[in-house]
């Protein structure tokens, strides 16, 4: 596999490329992914204002194919006259820096519970597997505004608290695939032959871990950008002068009546972000899942069978 | 030790202590609030599971087909929309643009249309998606087949065999769904039409410091969540006897 691996790498990562080219939906959603890590990256480049700047001439100027704007402000202004593009544009950093942070932390902490409880088993096992329990039937944002309420909001506080309530996803499923993992003929052999534990882990268990935590926790950013959002929104998140596409949304919501685009612009953003990574990870679960590979192709054959026979 | 003695003691008496903000015991703020809470979760998981159904077992049909592609994208743009703006978007639309509903507040059936809307979309898009993904599933399955060729009509296979093999992966999907509206869309909903349930009521708490309150909530649904698993699974070796408890 090594061998083979090593030599058709280059050739592998074309066709993986021409797989998802071929994969519409699949190569909107990385477009835009990279698109919207391009513009929030380079927002300061980009953006034509700075995102706080305020210019009270300008306030609630509408964007520019409504009767009123203007191209100086593409997408309007809000209450204070500062640029909503400028704002999406910072925001999207906040929005994708909590994701990123958030989903790397729980996923540490989950695969190290996960491998702890999978391969000790007994009464680890035990211990840890009720302590996911417990947490799991935590109500989610309820628990998040308690100990918001607590510790009190910002940026940081949302990064640990959003890790610390999704966790528990990754440990179960490490550990309910290393238990199964544990039971195949060829981990029983290299314990035989005497490998070490952390080797077994390592070198043995974990590389089939990969494609499975890999959708799981693109699918689990998506579930954090949701969350921040609904959380900044209803005030208890990142906190201003920060910016962030949920609290743009709360702000804007006290001039629904007059100007939707404070509402609009933000809230299409966020759907935008996960919309894009969904459809990407829906590809990667098929691709790196032989089993799905084989339906997926056995389902292309019978539509186009099927196809063929009722023309 | 005396101490979460005496904790423990009030958990199950049920005594949170007075909440700060309405001068009053907790409980007895929490049981006001919860039928409306519970009363909008039903309507919105109601009109969830009704309209899923059919539109996931059409779409089943002819995979790939028209109708299945546009079940498939309104599926994932639902998914995709947080609840709050889709709460937002309809506000505007159907209460400020054509003035048929009111924005917010409570009292008669026509307050409970937008909220519940707003929270049956995502439920609604998950369900219709697994629906129709499982339904695929069972009509490639050799019994389908032996059914067709009996000469059994379409309909009848997915009313009498299909539906019933995808009953318990999908009351297993409604009752998560039922959990999570319950610890989080709700708040969110409720705050955006000032509906008075439960999750209203939370934010409202943590914005007065009202921690006895908040506390309280959380018990009440982590108990619920907890109900609501077992019975899950107590039902679905009601329906499907391989299914064993251990």
């Amino acid at each position: 596999m090594t061998d083979q691996g090593i030599s058709q790498t280059g050739r592998r990562r074309t066709s993986l490329f021409r797989e998802l080219l071929s994969d519409t939906p699949a190569a909107i959603g990385a477009a835009l992914i990279v698109l919207i890590v391009v513009l929030t990256l380079f927002a300061p480049l980009i953006a034509p204002f700075d995102p706080a700047d305020q210019n009270l001439t300008a306030r609630l100027a509408p964007p520019v194919w409504i009767d009123g704007g203007s191209w100086q402000h593409v997408l309007g202004t809000d209450s204070l006259g500062r640029d909503v593009l400028s704002r999406i544009l910072h925001g999207g950093q906040v929005t994708l820096l909590i994701g990123l942070c958030t989903t790397v932390i729980a996923l540490a902490i989950g695969v190290v519970i996960g491998l702890w409880a999978g391969y000790c088993g007994g009464r680890a096992d035990s211990i840890l597997m009720r302590i996911v329990d417990i947490q799991v039937s935590f109500p989610g944002i309820l628990l998040i505004l308690l100990i918001v309420g607590v510790i009190g909001p910002g940026m940081m506080t949302m990064i640990i608290v959003l890790s610390v309530t999704n966790w528990m996803v990754y440990a179960r499923l490490v550990r309910s695939t290393v238990m199964s993992l544990r039971q195949t003929p060829y981990v029983e052999a290299a314990e035989l032959v005497g490998c070490r534990p952390a080797r077994v882990i390592f070198v043995h268990i974990l590389p089939n871990l990969i494609p499975p935590l890999l959708t799981l926790s693109i699918l689990e950013f998506t579930n954090i950008v949701l969350a921040e959002a609904a959380v900044s929104f209803l005030g208890f998140g990142v906190q201003p002068p920060a910016i962030s596409w949920g609290l743009d949304v709360a702000t804007g919501r006290d001039y629904l009546f007059i100007a939707w685009w404070l509402v609009a612009f933000p809230g299409i953003a966020i759907a935008l972000t996960v919309l894009s990574v969904n459809l990407f990870a829906n590809w990667v679960r098929v691709t790196t899942d032989p089993q799905e590979r084989e339906r997926r192709f056995a389902r292309d054959l019978a539509a186009r069978q099927r196809r063929g026979l009722s023309s | 030790m005396v101490q979460l003695w005496a904790f423990a003691v009030d958990m199950v008496t049920l005594d949170f202590g007075d909440s700060l903000w309405q001068r009053r015991p907790a409980v007895e703020v929490v049981f006001e609030r919860l039928p409306n809470t519970l009363l909008l979760i039903a309507a919105s998981l109601a009109f969830a599971i009704l309209v899923a159904i059919p539109l996931g077992a059409i779409a089943a049909l002819r995979p790939g087909g028209f109708l299945d592609r546009l079940t498939m994208s309104i599926g994932l743009i639902g998914l995709a929309t947080p609840q709050f703006f889709l709460g937002l978007v309809f506000i505007m639309v159907f209460a400020v643009q054509l003035k048929w509903l009111p924005t917010s507040g409570f009292g008669t059936a026509a307050h409970l249309v937008l909220p519940a809307l707003t929270l049956a979309i995502t439920p609604l898009a998950r369900f219709t998606l697994m629906v129709r993904s499982s339904m695929i599933e069972e009509l490639n399955q050799p019994y389908v087949r032996t059914a067709r060729a009996k000469g059994m009509g379409r309909a009848r296979i997915l009313r009498v065999h299909t539906l019933r093999n995808i009953l318990v992966p999908f009351m297993n999907l409604s009752a998560w769904e039922l959990i999570v509206a319950l610890s989080g869309y709700t708040v969110v909903v409720e705050t955006v039409f000032a509906w008075p349930g439960l999750g209203h009521t939370a934010v409202q708490a943590i914005q007065r410091g009202d921690l006895f309150l908040m506390q309280a909530i959380v018990f009440t649904i982590a108990f619920m969540t907890v109900f609501i698993t077992l019975l899950i699974d107590v039902a679905s070796k009601l329906i499907d006897p391989r299914i064993k408890l251990n």
